[in-house]
């Protein structure tokens, strides 16, 4: 309970600071709509095979457009070394790890749903057929993106070339949690039947979330205090 | 004694390694359906095993240095992982070349070979971040964990694209392609190259670990310099 | 371990890979006492109080501090730690950022708490400012009262007097007067010998890693800063 009060604390200082700046949530929501525009020059917009892959266009974009916002959760404790203090206080790394998590996916949720509105208008995709089990979808995939998005971005807090690294090392770790995330949300936003295929998936994403959420916890001392 | 012991070991692999081309080349017939190109299987899968050997060898070698603090397992885990790398490197070339004689194509994203180059990718994240970082001790510690996280991940990538793959088939790199086991002589072939390979990937891990640990002394030495 | 002892260093190494950055140290320093660290820089000052703060770990050796390892939850209530940087968030205001560490400490009545604060370090008009706003006096300020913030029975201060303005420096000095009136345990590092020796109890003299000397802060340190370099290290040697 204790670090889950301390990690909300966290992200509820992350989400003040993102809310007044509105640096990432900008700058990630303007490059989700600028791939968007791109992607209509790859295809063409209106066939039936958008709404087929529907998926795959959705989660690259979330995930290129995520990489702006995991990018700038540690390196926001680097001036004034804010990390230090938040060290040095009563604060568990594992709740600061969580806690930042916890920033990320609430910043991106957001980003994801203007995009999800924007995909609709822009490609005549009726993505709203399954409304609970794309939430589910979204809410489990984005919370991994944000598990491994703070674990790299405190693993590379103090390193050189830290945002040319960060994607590198992330996109492939991210590899089973994308094709589950795509897996599904293609079946939904198609509005095929889900069968056990998709139900696989949707544990997949769970036990990847469990997993790396566990790792983190386990190895946050380990990444964070030198 | 370490150099000793890689030379040693390279030896053995070097005449392994001729005996079993020797036993590739003139022993053994070309393979009913695929011909004399099936050979490169002697190569690609005994590389891919190695290497998969290779990440969990250095998953348990992180596992030791975060809990034992000593050097010898970071250095050695690092070295295990560029060599595997390697290996990794020639399954996928092997892999191609392969697809490329009997299908046509250069890559048939089947689920090994996908599989292969995502762990390739992660591996190459740990060589990457080990570059960026200068102090041992931080980047023994990081990269340590970074190990952990990919070793964890490759268990679940594999599975993942393998699903993936089941549910969208595609061309599929089995060198058995009229079914069936391998044939008992080529077998033999086949575990003796494991085996050759095994004993060159150490030889090279012996060597790069010593360059680690030249390369720590030298920090420590520059440090000491610097603070004089 | 000694009753009064608050913090003991045992025996500690500490490596950046095979390079020692403090060498076989041991140094205790009691309940209520006030520990200057002086050494030039690179030391071992910043190392020591790292590895205090619980933010930088040790390969050989014990450190407990009131019998605990640096990085217990419940030693981390009663530090506070001021590090070279100020530790405070430029997009946030003062109070905002004041609250957030409050809520970190664990303090109950934290709008209270931080008002009076805000109120003695003389930013309680410009509590709602962005910090980015602030003038560097305004933010070195701000980041003693997160330090003090909580009233912590240890104090880790690496430098603190380094930049300071006036006023700053007379406020932290006030601060650490009243500090060890309530019994708490100092460790400060500082190239400010006068200001340190001031109200300094005990002094430690480190050189490359080593202790060259620890004992009580003396009236002839106080009238000869350099008393202890020319005695015990090796520039001074020289």
């Amino acid at each position: 309970m204790r670090v889950l009060r301390q990690a909300l604390s966290v992200a509820y200082k992350d989400l003040a600071i993102e809310l007044r700046t509105k640096e990432s949530l900008n700058a990630a929501g303007a490059f989700a709509i600028a791939i968007l525009l791109l992607l209509s020059f790859v295809f063409d917009p209106f066939s039936d095979v958008v709404r087929e892959m529907s998926g795959g266009l959705l989660w690259l974009v979330f995930a290129f457009s995520g990489a702006l916002i995991f990018n700038r959760g540690f390196s926001r404790e680097l001036p004034n070394e804010c990390l230090d203090a938040l060290l040095a206080s009563p604060l568990s790394p594992a709740s600061l790890l969580i806690g930042k998590a916890g920033g990320i996916f609430v910043t991106l949720l957001p980003v994801e749903l203007v995009s999800l509105f924007v995909f609709g208008i822009f490609y005549n995709v009726r993505w709203w057929l399954h409304p609970p089990e794309l939430a589910a979808i979204f809410v489990l995939a984005t919370w991994g993106i944000a598990i491994v998005g703070a674990v790299f971005g405190a693993l590379t807090v103090n390193l050189r070339l830290r945002e040319l690294m960060l994607p590198v090392i992330i996109y492939p770790l991210l590899i089973p949690l994308l094709i589950g995330a795509i897996e599904v949300t293609n079946t939904l936003i198609a509005n095929h039947p889900v069968t056990d295929y998709e139900w696989l998936w949707a544990r997949v994403l769970l036990v990847f979330d469990v997993v790396m959420t566990a790792l983190a916890s386990v190895l946050a001392e380990t990444i964070l205090v030198n | 004694m370490r150099e000793r012991l890689s030379i040693v070991l390279a030896a053995i692999a070097a005449l392994l390694l001729a005996n079993n081309l020797h036993a590739m080349f003139l022993t053994l017939p070309d393979e009913a359906m695929q011909g004399a190109i099936y050979r490169i299987l002697f190569f690609h899968a005994p590389a891919a095993m190695v290497g998969m050997i290779g990440y969990f060898v250095a998953l348990t070698l992180s596992i030791m240095y975060l809990s034992f603090g000593d050097f010898k397992y970071d250095s050695l885990a690092a070295s295990v992982i560029e060599v595997s790398l390697v290996f990794s490197l020639v399954n996928i070339v092997t892999g191609s070349i392969w697809a490329r004689i009997i299908w046509g194509i250069w890559w048939t994203w089947d689920y090994r070979l996908t599989s292969a180059l995502v762990c390739v990718l992660i591996f190459s994240g740990y060589i990457m971040l080990r570059r960026a970082i200068d102090e041992p001790t931080q980047r023994a510690r990081l990269s340590s964990a970074l190990c952990i996280f990919g070793c964890v991940d490759v268990v679940i990538v594999w599975k993942s694209i393998e699903w993936f793959r089941n549910q969208h088939p595609g061309p599929v790199l089995d060198f058995r392609t009229g079914g069936g086991r391998m044939d008992p002589a080529m077998s033999h072939v086949f575990y003796m190259n494991f085996l050759a390979l095994l004993l060159v990937a150490t030889a090279l891990v012996l060597i790069r670990t010593r360059q680690e640990s030249t390369a720590r002394e030298i920090d420590s030495l520059r440090r000491v310099a610097h603070a004089a | 371990m000694k009753p009064s002892a608050a913090i003991e260093i045992d025996h500690v190494w500490k490596f950046y890979g095979d390079y020692p950055a403090l060498r076989d140290y041991t140094l205790t320093v009691g309940q209520g006492s006030c520990c200057a660290l002086l050494g030039r820089n690179g030391a071992g000052k910043t190392t020591i109080l790292r590895i205090l703060a619980g933010l930088s770990s040790h390969q050989r050796g014990a450190v407990r501090i009131l019998g605990a390892s640096p990085r217990s939850g419940d030693v981390r209530t009663r530090v506070g730690f001021l590090g070279h940087g100020i530790g405070v968030y430029e997009d946030l205001s003062a109070r905002e950022n004041l609250v957030f560490f409050a809520r970190v400490v664990g303090i109950e009545n934290r709008s209270q708490t931080v008002d009076g604060w805000l109120e003695r370090v003389g930013l309680a008009r410009v509590a709602s400012m962005p910090v980015r706003q602030f003038s560097r006096g305004m933010r070195q300020r701000l980041a003693l009262a997160r330090t003090f913030l909580h009233a912590p029975d240890l104090l880790f201060l690496d430098e603190p007097f380094t930049s300071l303005d006036d006023r700053a420096i007379a406020m932290l000095s006030e601060l650490l007067v009243q500090a060890r009136q309530r019994g708490a345990t100092i460790v400060l590092s500082t190239h400010q010998l006068r200001e340190a020796l001031a109200i300094a109890s005990h002094v430690a003299l480190i050189e490359n890693g080593r202790l060259r000397f620890s004992g009580e802060r003396t009236t002839e340190m106080l009238e000869d800063p350099a008393l202890l370099y020319r005695l015990h290290t090796e520039l001074g040697a020289d």
